[in-house]
């Protein structure tokens, strides 16, 4: 077969752990990769899909061997050959698209002196052909102006030309296969479409086999034509995308599609209970056993093999997956969630700017900011008792910075905050009393960053039941175990370190310890973008359900416009720290109604083959909000004239209650939609 | 759930921590052979006095400079003093002194750092500026100076010697400190309202202990040296206080024909540094920290 480019064979990684056991990271994988197709490798975290990947250039980790099998490229084992010879194969024949490709780059060296550096090493061509085979290739990764391009610095250019400059590079060698690591994950919603067209267009302009790993299936239904599941090490499924994705019959596959929110539903998704075991935890029966609705005796007992179904063209590890077979993914059920805010209102934003600006002299003794043009500015927002509002925006869009005011982690500029309609909450920590500090809690992105390493469970959740009601020995436990057991962890968990606990784990102690404060709102950060896709389903339930049983308000601020539309009552959405839009959640995401918003939601990705995402405005990246006129005129599509660059937007109200910040009268803006 | 298992790793108390990082030290080679040197001299310090074979201060002109023999195993010094004696004799003070030295050295140059590494600003500008001055005066000369104008005696020495070796350990805690205060979990704390205090306490020190541990006990065997140096020129303990830097200035004059005078103390106090870096070094590996990839200051 010469359509064959690489050739997995029983591939088997891991390492020796203390005691001397052998531990795997990959069991026994054997896959085939064709000639000009595209395959997206998925799992979580740990699921060893980068271990396999990098497996694949003959490169196995620090710490890791391989314990058996091969990676067969051109009928050679790559894991078997010496470094010379590997040399002649990495970046000439497969070249590998790291995930950060700010960090990839030599922030020292222009992008044209690095994409030169790999023609050199990887083609023949002399210097004038190297000139413009640089042009070419900065064109085809669709850089504008390739001239300039070549002669700036990494730091010059945004995170998806970064990305794109890698692609480059990579392609520079014309390589037969590409390794992609996770190549849009740090990058904005309309970065990442845009980029994820780039890699289509490639794939099919130059014919080279593409490896796409992802956590992401939105991601990988973009670019896959063949999908490998991943699980704990294994292979749990595998075949043709559009079948994979439109009928799981694995019941990870399936649980994982189905706890995916979705931007065409409101609500919440499925959870899928547990998490994925650590590697070396597996005894004997099917690794997905106890997160599995499907089981039974057999499963516990026994390990499936991954069995090839002709008909379905598809490999599956399972022994059930007959009853799956006849399911289709359209049965997703979706909590509804109930809208329970109250008339009351709890905060108030009026006219809030913030700057970064530095403090000058003069400034510092009239203890004043001076800024005419801050980061976030004219900022008005009112939420009601018992509401969940999302701020939503790319990287920049100010989200995070009104979140670290409303904490009083960072002063405002101008404007009040009110809470509760009488109390000013303006002003920074130190200006606050406890109580006004104990109403507000914050919920982190990051729970390996947010929880002290070195506390156990039990300190972390201490902490604020000692700081503001003075709790101490019986009492104090009891109100622990009490808020763990509401986290849905049991009582086991409060002699444990944070370093003992999975990455969902860590975020219901997050969740507990702002719960014990006993607050008014909370503030979430970010707060499922560090977890995986079946743990975050999981974490948005409780969070609902907290809301519910305490009345909590929640600020909710996301990138992730399918999560805001699973957990908001209501939507802000900020471009360049002003609002473009406020309103309903069901009417922002039904009837995208501001250019800004139609881009953002048009870039979506739907872990659907059949949902594209619509690439309205280009991914430029604005460094600062522009002085006058409206904050969006740099990549509006839709621009009215001058107007646009003159004077700000007045807000326009739609009957169902939704604010549009734009110059086009509101019936052409809703009569123009995609 | 079968995850219990490998969890199963319940709040330990000190000394079992301890015991766990003292058990991980001895494992390695060289981290077993620093332990049993510092153990033999911290023992030594202890029984010396009751197992010293003649009085460390007892001068017999009769004896000068005598070969080592079966009644003096090291022989004797230009006074007729038992080297033996002398030398088991002479780690005490030695050991007593840099060890209360590096203590105090670890507190305030651990604390000071710390907090400069938390409130930033202008306070940690101007305290590091100053501690960059004090780091570029030689310290050998200060500490002239300091001890010609209020004496030798423990109660100088020992705050002395802990200000100048503390200096280096506030930039290390700084940098520690720098470390974690970005983390999210300060941020946490900060928004909930705890004091400085309660932040450095709870938040910070368990964070950055490690590491001033390791560089608190590099610093001990560095003001070792230092101190013995200083007895060598002379400004250290006064005779006849047995001390190895005294004993080996009395002795070198002498070093072409008395070899014995002066071969015993410098394996007494070469041994004693060279058992303590391999300690410290084992305890950084211990604790995870590799100290290889850090420049000392």
């Amino acid at each position: 077969m010469t359509d064959i480019i690489q050739k997995v064979k029983n591939l088997s990684i891991g390492f020796r752990s203390k005691k001397g056991e052998e531990i795997l990271i990959l069991k026994n994988i054997s896959t085939n990769i064709k000639k000009g197709e595209t395959v997206g490798i998925v799992g979580e975290s740990g699921s060893g899909k980068s271990t396999l990947a990098l497996a694949m250039m003959g490169y196995v980790k620090h710490g890791l061997y391989t314990i058996g099998g091969e990676c067969q490229f051109n009928s050679s084992n790559l894991l078997r050959m010496k470094s010379k010879d590997l040399e002649k194969i990495r970046g000439r024949k497969i070249a590998m698209i790291p995930q950060n490709a700010g960090q990839a780059l030599t922030p020292n060296l222009k992008i044209g002196y690095q994409i030169d550096e790999a023609l050199q090493l990887h083609s023949d061509l002399d210097e004038k052909e190297r000139e413009k085979k640089i042009s070419e290739l900065l064109n085809k990764v669709r850089l504008p102006s390739p001239e300039t391009i070549a002669l700036r610095y990494p730091h010059e250019l945004s995170g998806g030309q970064q990305q794109r400059v890698a692609v480059a590079m990579a392609l520079a060698g014309t390589p037969d296969l590409l390794l992609l690591d996770e190549p849009t994950t740090g990058l904005d919603v309309t970065t990442q479409a845009h980029v994820l067209e780039l890699l289509n267009f490639i794939a099919k302009d130059t014919g080279t086999s593409m490896v796409y790993v992802s956590h992401d299936l939105g991601a990988i239904a973009q670019v896959s034509d063949r999908i490998i599941v991943m699980y704990s090490g294994e292979i749990v499924l595998e075949g043709p995308s559009r079948d994979i994705l439109k009928r799981p019959i694995h019941p990870y596959t399936h649980g994982l599609l189905k706890s995916i929110p979705k931007l065409s539903l409101a609500g919440l998704p499925e959870s899928m209970p547990g998490s994925q075991p650590q590697p070396g935890t597996i005894q004997s029966g099917c690794s997905f056993f106890d997160r599995c609705n499907f089981s039974d005796e057999n499963c516990k007992n026994n390990s499936p093999k991954l069995e090839f179904l002709k008909n379905l063209n598809t490999s599956v590890r399972c022994f059930n997956y007959e009853k799956l077979v006849n399911e289709s993914q359209a049965s997703q059920t979706f909590n509804k969630i109930k809208n329970k805010s109250q008339d009351k209102e709890i905060l108030n934003l009026s006219e809030v700017s913030i700057s970064y600006a530095k403090q000058k002299l003069l400034d510092q003794i009239f203890n004043r900011i001076s800024d005419d043009n801050p980061t976030v500015k004219d900022i008005n927002i009112n939420i009601k008792k018992g509401e969940t509002i999302a701020l939503v925006g790319e990287s920049g869009s100010g989200k995070s910075t009104i979140l670290k005011s409303i904490a009083g982690l960072l002063r405002t500029k101008d404007g009040l905050i009110r809470f509760d309609e009488n109390r000013n909450l303006s002003s920074d920590l130190k200006e606050r009393d406890p109580n006004d500090l104990r109403i507000i809690q914050l919920i982190f992105q990051n729970p390996d960053e947010s929880l002290n390493p070195n506390h156990t469970v039990e300190e972390i959740i201490a902490q604020p039941l000692k700081l503001y009601f003075g709790l101490k020995g019986e009492e104090l436990k009891k109100n622990i175990i009490d808020l763990l057991q509401k986290v849905r962890l049991g009582e086991f968990y409060t002699s444990r370190y944070p370093r003992q606990l999975s990455g969902g784990e860590k975020q219901r102690v997050a969740v507990a310890r702002a719960f014990a404060a006993k607050p008014d709102i909370i503030l979430c950060d970010e707060v499922t973008s560090a977890l995986d896709v079946s743990v975050q389903a999981a974490v948005l339930n409780l969070l609902q359900q907290l809301k519910e049983d305490f009345g909590t308000t929640y600020i909710f601020v996301s990138h992730d416009l399918a999560v805001v539309r699973a957990i908001s009552d209501r939507v802000a959405v900020l471009y360049q720290g002003r609002l473009c839009e406020v309103g309903p959640s069901n009417d922002v995401y039904k009837f995208p109604s501001h250019p800004y918003t139609e881009v953002l939601l048009g870039a979506v990705l739907e872990p659907d083959p059949d949902i594209k995402p619509k690439l309205v405005a280009e991914d430029i990246v604005e460094e600062r909000p522009p002085e006058k006129g409206c904050s969006f005129q740099g990549r509006c599509s839709r621009i009215v004239g001058d107007i646009c660059k003159k004077e700000i937007p007045p807000w326009q109200l739609t009957d169902s209650g939704n604010a549009i910040r734009c110059h086009i009268p509101i019936k052409e803006l809703q009569k123009e939609q995609f | 759930m079968k995850l219990d298992n490998i969890y199963k790793e319940e709040k330990k108390s000190a000394f079992a921590k301890l015991s766990e990082i003292i058990i991980t030290m001895a494992s390695r080679p060289s981290g077993l052979i620093g332990l049993s040197i510092l153990v033999f001299h911290i023992i030594l310090a202890f029984i010396s006095p009751y197992i010293a074979p003649h009085d460390f201060k007892a001068i017999d002109p009769t004896l000068m400079l005598q070969a080592p023999s079966a009644e003096y195993w090291f022989g004797t010094d230009d006074l007729g003093r038992d080297v033996f004696t002398r030398t088991i004799l002479g780690g005490r003070t030695a050991l007593t002194i840099t060890f209360f030295g590096s203590l105090i050295a670890l507190l305030w140059g651990g604390l000071l750092g710390i907090f400069c590494g938390l409130v930033g600003g202008k306070i940690d500008d101007v305290v590091m500026r100053i501690v960059d001055a004090f780091l570029s005066i030689p310290w050998i000369l200060a500490m002239l100076l300091i001890v010609s104008l209020l004496g030798t005696s423990t109660e100088v020495l020992i705050p002395a010697l802990g200000f100048f070796y503390g200096k280096g350990i506030v930039r290390v805690a700084r940098a520690a400190t720098h470390d974690v205060i970005a983390k999210d979990f300060i941020v946490s704390a900060r928004a909930r309202g705890h004091s400085n205090f309660s932040i450095i306490w709870n938040e910070i020190i368990p964070n950055v202990r490690d590491a001033i541990l390791v560089e608190g006990a590099m610093r001990w065997s560095w003001m070792l040296l230092g101190f013995s140096s200083l007895s060598f020129l002379g400004f250290g303990v006064s005779p006849p206080t047995p001390d190895w830097g005294l004993m080996i200035s009395n002795a070198r004059g002498l070093m072409s024909f008395a070899y014995w005078a002066v071969i015993a103390p410098i394996v007494g106090l070469s041994s004693l540094i060279i058992g303590i870096n391999l300690t410290a070094d084992a305890f950084a590996k211990a604790l995870g920290i590799d100290r290889s990839t850090k420049a000392p200051v």
